[in-house]
């Protein structure tokens, strides 16, 4: 089996499981944020002449939340939804909970591994598409919608259809100012955006040794984009060693069997892998960076889950660095932690230098939600995952994505730019 | 979800890989009324989808289908919208999911060539139990894909949540 199989076989009680079986797995974490949260209590009330008040959740510790959606909230709306949230927690006794002004909080998935929690061979769910993004851990993580979160918080398992697996062994490393982004779009360019549907995608070999674990986690993350159930890397030393430090918890990590059967295997060489930039408006829609060199921007974003990790910050500031930005640039850091991070790397005096604005912690930009939002005709290269029409505001708007190395050269410029063309 | 009899409506046809973004954009997200979230269903790839849509009506939709975000007001924005069911050559997983476990619209696969026979404004009538589409405007019968059976367990009984296992 492979891991992704064996996790699940073990979710479920069973010696062994095959793609394609429909499994009940016992679920070991779940996650909620400002939208999913009160999604899930709107469920509850519509319950009520069904199955009756929910009187309580059926294990409180194995679930956290965090406040990233709409936040610091930007209208009334919102601040009720926070509130909605703060009193779910209170209501089921939740006490893991991430709330903004309150010391850390952030984007939800850079904090499911930032803070550990999420470990290897877990089974974990939560409300968003890039709940994938923690099978950097080695764990099986989705992302559900609300319905399901509510029913998994009630009974604490749910249904499974067992995902054939697609493994992608990259060999050689990554050149400089190629990222794990590149490598990212480059299997989206493979595989197309419904390349993965209810699939598995599990990621191995030299290059993704060498990457640390923010870099792995863009790929993780990246797999919702090619619709990916899952994304999934075996645990390594780096990796138990990254959890060790930001946990007390025993690790007991899963791996797959030797003769593990894969629905498909793609073979890549890393040191083929050039700075790419996915055009609007699909992430599958790719072309080198070099290739656009004439397309102009308007704006420069560089955040989320996919981009604005710290590793990303450390990207975009070599970059930076005794650079001044041409057009507009916005920079939010992923999580709390990593912004404090930045702050003592000096980082953010480069960003703040350079004449970029930092934003607080917030998905908002990428979304479209808050913060940021794109005008009609405007065109931005985003370090996020998504490009689809209006996904950053106007319907007619533009986003690009790209690397933080590709987005920040642009920045200096005010037109795509490949990183190693950047004179001076 | 009762499937004894048939649904009739028309149809209404988009191509591929209609993401969630176009299903309700993300602005909408924090909205948590249904009827309002209906408003603004399909507004990001037809703005004119709410004025024509009429309760009972179907999305025709080449493949993958609701692809992105896990939001579930994409099915709920459909549904208050009148939609029973959606047709498309595949789903993506997590709107498929949505639709099934909060019984919101049943998704229904069909192939290329049903889809290719389906206009834009097509009088049909689908009947999920038969495993048939009855297009009234052209007289012709299409099949769609089975069902799995579990899926089908749980559109029947209205959600995940009524659904009883083992």
């Amino acid at each position: 089996m492979t891991i992704t199989e064996k996790i699940l076989a073990k979710a479920s009680g069973k010696r062994t499981v095959s793609p394609g079986d429909v499994v009940f797995a016992n679920i070991d974490k779940v996650m909620m944020h400002d939208v999913g949260g009160p999604g899930v209590w709107a469920v509850f009330q519509e319950l009520k002449p069904i199955i009756g008040e929910i009187e309580k959740i059926w294990d409180p510790d194995k679930v956290w939340l965090t406040e990233d959606h709409f936040v610091p909230p930007i209208d009334k709306q919102s601040a009720e939804n926070i509130k909605t949230l703060e009193d779910f927690a209170k209501r089921y006794g939740i006490r893991k909970y991430f709330r903004y002004g309150l010391g850390q909080y952030g984007v939800c998935h850079t904090l499911s591994y930032e803070e550990a929690l999420v470990l290897p061979g877990e089974v974990y769910v939560g409300t968003d598409s890039h709940t994938n993004t923690a099978g950097v851990v080695g764990a099986f993580a989705a992302g559900l919608g609300h319905t399901d979160i509510a029913y998994v918080l009630v009974h604490g398992k749910t249904w499974f259809r067992v995902p054939e697996t697609l493994l992608f062994r990259i060999s050689g490393e990554l050149q400089p100012y190629s990222t794990a982004k590149d490598l990212s779009l480059a299997i989206l360019h493979e595989i197309g955006t419904d390349g993965a549907n209810y699939k598995a995608m599990q990621f191995s070999g030299s290059a993704i040794k060498a990457m640390d674990i923010d870099e792995r986690a863009t790929l993780t993350n990246m797999s919702t984009e090619a619709g990916a159930k899952n994304a999934i890397i075996e645990p390594d030393e780096r990796l138990l060693q990254y959890l060790r430090s930001r946990t007390d918890s025993p690790l007991t990590p899963v791996y797959g069997d030797e003769d593990a059967e894969f629905s498909e295997v793609y073979d890549m060489d890393a040191r083929t892998i050039e700075p790419l930039v996915a055009k609007p408006y699909s992430p599958g829609n790719v072309s080198s960076a070099r290739e656009l060199s004439d397309v102009e921007v308007d704006r420069v974003y560089i955040g989320s889950c996919t981009g604005g990790k710290i590793t990303d910050l450390r990207m975009a500031a070599s970059v930076l660095k005794g650079r001044k930005v041409r057009v507009r640039t916005e920079i939010v850091p992923a999580t709390q932690r990593t912004y404090m991070q930045a702050l003592k790397e000096g980082l953010i005096e480069i960003f703040l230098q350079s004449g970029t604005l930092i934003g607080a912690p917030t998905c908002g930009l990428c979304f479209g939600g808050h913060m940021g939002v794109l005008r009609k005709g405007e065109v931005c290269i985003s370090t996020t995952n998504r490009n689809f029409p209006g996904r950053m505001g106007d319907r007619e708007s533009k986003t690009y994505l790209a690397s933080p190395l590709t987005a920040a050269a642009t920045a200096v410029t005010g037109r795509i730019t490949d990183p190693r063309d950047l004179s001076g | 979800m009762n499937l004894e009899g048939v649904l009739r409506g028309r149809v209404h046809k988009y191509g591929d890989n209609v993401d969630t973004d176009s299903i309700i954009p993300g602005r909408f997200l924090k909205e948590m009324d249904p009827k309002k979230l209906a408003e603004h269903a399909m507004e990001g790839i037809d703005p004119d989808f709410v004025k024509k849509v009429r309760p009972g009506d179907f999305v025709v939709a080449g493949k993958n289908f609701g692809c992105g975000s896990s939001r579930e007001h994409a099915p709920i924005a459909l549904r208050y919208a009148g939609i029973k069911a959606v047709l498309a050559k595949s789903f993506a997983r997590i709107f498929y999911r949505n639709a099934v476990d909060g019984g919101h619209l049943i998704p229904i696969e069909i192939d290329n060539n049903v889809y290719e026979r389906l206009s834009d404004g097509d009088e049909i009538e689908v009947d999920v139990s038969k495993g048939i589409v009855r297009n009234l405007t052209k007289g012709e019968v299409y099949n769609i894909r089975p069902i799995p059976e579990l899926v089908m367990k749980i559109i029947k009984a209205g959600g995940i949540f009524m659904f009883k296992h083992e």
